[in-house]
Parts: structure tokens; sequence; C-alpha cells
């Protein structure tokens, strides 16, 4: 299992990546951790004429204090960003979810912009993304813009970046102290998310004061489970809240089917997983 | 294109094309076969070694990424003819069977003993998620990395492979391989 041969190039900035896509023109594609794109060119999905391998690129790793957003470099690993302090106290959510990524040899490779940038449905770090507010930095032949999450994922392995454009940074808003935990269900180890469930909650006096709730691989896109979160915020943080409020997780989702559920299957996980991960986050 | 790796401490430099994953540079240009290819998915870690001090699945990784990079195999792991800790472990426990996923057991095993040199079993399970034996010796190996970390220095792991020596050209070292 050996990729189709291509051009590689390997520059030292975004600006020259830029350059190289454009110049490459729509058969290129972008290196990043090469945990999804290498199994795909291995398996010979893929045959891009250019790869352009973004490994070079210092401006592009690292996380740092923004005032109120922790910015996140689109190149830091999966294991950078779980083991952050900034990460951790300000998007727990993030951590949480990077913890159940693929296994470590994958989290030492694997990027956090290069996952989103790949908008798998069932990637565990879209809905943690959507759930926070997060805002993607993005660079093209015409500048740099900001794109929110909601607009940013568009459908399955689908994203707002053009052909040229290259995910700089993530932007995100900062949760500071809230509670959060990510609840994955799949079949075995390593497995792809059947369904997940990211939450953030923000306590104050026994009650529920904010949340946010995620839900992975219930659509071809991250989708946010806003009736939870209405029916969890201002009431008592306890079991009962918990219990009520998960039964509208599936709440006008449209699931797709494939040979792991169906859409009625993944309904009830939808709303299972949300109930553990809002408990699982109280506790802490 | 011209790449530069340091393998178990010395040096190759060799021309390579963009396409060859690195576990076939390793194999089939330096003769270190001792990583090997267990599968077609990047599931099963087999061919697992450490590149700068992390573990990595070497078929998911190109060899010009890893141009100036230092490589660590199960190769390089004995010193003066003396087994790692973590191969003694896994002889003495008897934590093999077919012996196929073995090199990327070991490789796995001693990053996550640098992350967490006194793990239980369920951190050591975690730790070699991405490892898969299929005789199905999970128990074994369990075992092994746990008896391993009761004899190694905390913290040795990964870090401590970087031994780097004068740079050669695959021709050159013909001889050592």
């Amino acid at each position: 299992m050996i990729p189709a041969p291509f051009d590689y190039v390997a520059p030292s900035t975004v600006d020259e990546a830029v350059r190289a896509l454009a110049d490459a023109g729509e058969d290129a594609k972008v290196l990043a951790g090469g945990q999804s794109l290498l199994p795909v060119l291995r398996m010979r999905l893929a045959a891009p004429t250019t790869v352009v391998d973004l490994g070079k690129i210092g401006e592009l790793t690292g996380v740092r204090d923004e005032g109120d957003a922790v910015v996140i470099g689109a190149m830091t690993t999966h294991y950078d960003v779980q083991r952050d302090p900034l990460v951790h106290d300000h998007a727990l959510l993030l951590a949480r979810a990077t913890d159940t990524v693929a296994d470590p040899q994958v989290r030492h490779r694997g990027t956090f912009g290069g996952s989103l940038a790949h908008a798998d449905p069932a990637g565990d770090l879209l809905a943690p993304a959507l759930a926070l507010d997060a805002e993607m930095v993005i660079q093209g032949t015409g500048g740099r813009r900001t794109v929110s999450a909601a607009e940013f994922f568009q459908d399955f392995f689908t994203t707002s970046l053009a052909p040229e454009d290259i995910l700089v940074e993530v932007r995100v808003p900062k949760h500071t102290g809230w509670a959060a935990h990510y609840e994955k269900f799949n079949r075995v180890a390593q497995a792809w998310s059947m369904v997940a469930v990211a939450a953030t909650v923000r306590a104050e006096g026994g009650s529920i004061a904010e949340a946010r709730i995620g839900l992975t691989n219930m659509a071809s896109i991250p989708v946010r489970a806003t009736a939870v979160e209405q029916a969890l915020v201002g009431r008592p943080a306890d079991a009962e809240t918990i219990r009520a409020a998960a039964e509208h997780a599936a709440d006008g989702t449209s699931p797709t089917v494939d040979g792991n559920a169906d859409v009625e299957y993944r309904q009830h996980l939808a709303k299972v997983l949300t109930g553990r991960a809002v408990e699982a986050a109280m506790v802490g | 294109m011209r790449i530069t790796v340091t393998v178990d401490g010395t040096g190759y430099t060799d021309d390579v094309e963009p396409r060859t994953l690195l576990v076939h540079h390793l194999r089939e240009k330096l003769g270190k076969t001792g990583t090997v290819v267990g599968c077609d998915t990047s599931n099963c870690g087999a061919c697992t070694v450490h590149l700068n001090g992390q573990s990595v699945k070497s078929c998911s990784v190109l060899a010009v990424q890893a141009d100036g990079g230092e490589v660590n195999t199960v190769e390089g792991l004995a010193r003066d003819g003396q087994l790692h800790p973590v191969q003694q472990a896994f002889r003495d426990n008897h934590a093999l069977q077919c012996g196929f996923c073995t090199p990327g057991m070991i490789m796995q095993s001693i990053d996550l003993l640098a992350d967490n040199p006194n793990p239980d079993e369920e951190a050591v399970r975690e730790g070699l998620e991405g490892n898969l034996c299929r005789c199905t010796g999970y128990q074994n190996i369990v075992r092994a990395v746990r008896d391993a970390a009761g004899h190694m220095r905390p913290g040795a792991g990964p870090a401590a492979e970087q031994v780097a020596d004068g740079e050669r050209t695959t021709t050159g070292a013909r001889g050592d391989v």
C-alpha cells in the first residue's frame, strides 16, 4: 500500500504555503499531521498531484492567551493540546475531547487544525469547537478572514476553506472554570464515534447558569443541542434536571444511517450520552 | 528528494521519493526490518517507532517528514548486549505469542512509561490502545509493562535513547545492518 506519486512542497511560511496551493491548483492537498491524509493516500482513495506539507511552518504551532480567547495554532498536536494549561483552564471541553481522539501515536502527530479542516462528521473536535463558539482564522490569496465554527462546517468532509486557503489558528472564547465532559460511544478501542456528546456547563450557587452542548455524528456536520441547553439553564444542577434536559438531545436531528447505526439508534444514543455527559461534567 | 535521518544513533543520507512511507524507508533502504508492517489501515501499531522522542506509526509518516529528525526503532534498544528493561520484561513475562506485534508493543510501552513511570493496569491498556495483538496476548503484555516500570529509572524513555553519532550515508552503513 504505497501512495501514488506526487510533488512535495514544504514551505516555511503561511504566505508561501498559500502561494504553493494557488500554483498547484485544485488537485493539491494540504498535509498537516497526516493521520487521516496518509491512510487515504495509501489506500489510493485520493491521488493529489501536489502535497503541501505545513510541518515546517513554526508560526502554526502553539497556544497563546489573547485576553478573552485562547488561540490555538492549527498545527498544534493533539498531544500538546491535551497538556496545555491555557486549554485546561479556559477550554476544558476541548482537552477532554482531545483525550479521546484515536490513540497515543496518532495524538503525537495529528493536529487540531488538521482535524477541523478534514471535517469528518465522526471527528471528535468538531462538536467541542462548535459548542465553544470557536472562530477559524483562515488565510487565502485575499488575505486573512475569520469564520465562525457554525459557518465553517458545511457538509461531510467539507468546510468553507477554498482550495488555496490555510487554516492558520483557532480562537476559542474563554470558558474559564466551566465544567466539561466528552462522552463518546464506539464499539471497540480506537474506533470512530458512532455518536458522542460534548457538554460544558457553568454552575452557580447550585443551579446551572450556562450550558453548551454539541453533538458528534448526528448529522453531516456537528450540531448544537439548543433544546438541551435551554432545558438546563436556570434549573437546579441535579439528576432530575439532567434527565429531563437529555430527553431533548435528538430534537430536530436527522442523523445519517451507516453500518453502525440507524436513525432511531443514533437518536437514542444522543439522549443517553447527553445525560451521561452532563452528569459527568457536573461531578467533575 | 534528499533527506538525512538519524536512525538508532547513525545518520543516513538518502534520496527518496516523496511518497515513500517512513516504515518502507526504514525496512527497504536502511535494512531495519525489525520494524514491521501489520496492517493497511493504520490501526495495528506494529510499525511504531520513536520520531524525535515520541511514538508514531511509521506507516503514517512520510520519510520526507522525518528529514532532519531522529528515529529510534526496536533494533536500537539493546545496549552492549543487554536488553532494554522493557524487552527483558516482555521476555520474562512471556508477553508474546507469534511476536509480530512485539516491536510496536515495546516501542509504545517505552513511550507510555516515559509519560507515566508507574501506570496502573487501566493506564497501560489505554496507553497501548493503538497497538493490536491478534494472538490476544494482552494479559501478559500488560503484566510485562508494569514489571518493566519497576525496573526502569523514573522518566527513562524515548528521550534517553537520543544518541547521535557521526553522519553516514546508507552505503557507508551497509556493513552495520
